[in-house]
């Protein structure tokens, strides 16, 4: 079997912030009623965190869950046990109207960290992203420049960023350029 | 600038964050209707300066579509709701009313 590589090999950038694409990351989407008891559980067993409430992310370390619509979450998991767990969740809703999908290798994932991380995401998205509107356990699916985009906090100074695999070389020029040296705005 | 709150996620979106999805509560004509229907349904639309309904997408958000209760004239929205419903609700229609009294827009008002 080929060797699986993230769509940037953990390209970094360092400028008012430290950009990096983190490699591989497991994700499956899992569609379906969130309000279901069974598939609760399900997902809770998979990423040994609670369900996330609307617009919010469970996150600890690599697993974590994420609400993204009304019928959607997004399972974080390790990324080489990411067909277990797809596997593992297809089989614990077996019956049920839902429906489980691997689509780690169809994403990119990176992170924005250090003091004005909240000024480089800000100059992106339209989400008012001061401290007092938007913090860690938030999650929040948006447009960054031209592309969507889906990021959440994982501490104080860092966010956490998934987009689609064919526009991540954009988003990390993207976010290169917000985070050029002498950029910052101080706003925050 | 637009920025409509998405019912179904509560997010407070950027215009640039939707999809706008035209005139709202249409009813279809299509199969067995008159060719006069068919015509009025595919292309006579509202055109108000002043109270409109429109349907939108909230695209690079969670995906759903809603109504919007907004004035095309200044851009003051009185309310965004959910997209199961034929007709502007109620509490819709009553601040409308508190806003524009004796408005209309179709056989609504």
């Amino acid at each position: 079997m080929s060797e699986p590589v993230s769509a940037l090999n953990k390209a970094g950038f360092d400028g008012i912030a430290h950009v990096q694409e983190i490699g591989l990351q497991g994700m499956i989407t899992l569609r379906g009623n969130l309000a279901a008891k069974d598939l609760k559980a399900a997902a809770s067993a998979v990423a040994g965190v609670a369900m996330p409430g609307v617009n919010e992310a469970n996150c600890e370390g690599e697993r974590g869950l994420c609400w993204m619509s009304p019928d959607e979450l997004l399972v974080l998991c390790p990324y080489d046990v990411v067909q277990a767990n797809t596997a593992q969740l297809q089989q614990a809703l077996t019956g049920t109207h839902a429906l489980a999908v691997n689509v780690s290798d169809a994403r990119a994932v990176f992170r924005v960290s250090g003091p004005v991380a909240r000024e480089v995401m800000a100059k992106l998205c339209p989400v008012d992203l001061s401290p007092a509107a938007f913090s860690p356990g938030m999650f929040r699916r948006t447009r960054m420049a031209q592309v969507p985009a889906a990021f959440w906090m994982v501490d104080e100074q860092t966010f956490q960023i998934v987009c689609f695999r064919s526009v991540a070389q954009y988003v990390f020029d993207l976010l290169s350029v917000a985070a050029q040296p002498g950029s910052a705005v101080n706003l925050f | 600038m637009l920025t409509l709150q998405c019912p179904y996620c509560g997010v407070a979106a950027d215009e640039t964050e939707l999809s706008a999805g035209g005139e709202a509560h249409l009813k279809r004509f299509g199969p067995g209707s008159s060719e006069e229907e068919f015509h009025d349904y595919l292309f006579t639309r509202e055109n108000p300066r002043g109270v409109h309904f429109e349907r939108w997408r909230h695209s690079h958000g969670c995906g759903k579509w809603f109504h919007a209760a907004r004035d095309t004239q200044t851009l003051e929205v009185f309310g965004t709701y959910k997209a199961q419903t034929t007709e502007p609700p109620k509490d819709i229609r009553d601040a409308i009313t508190a806003k524009r009294p004796g408005w209309t827009w179709r056989d609504v008002a």
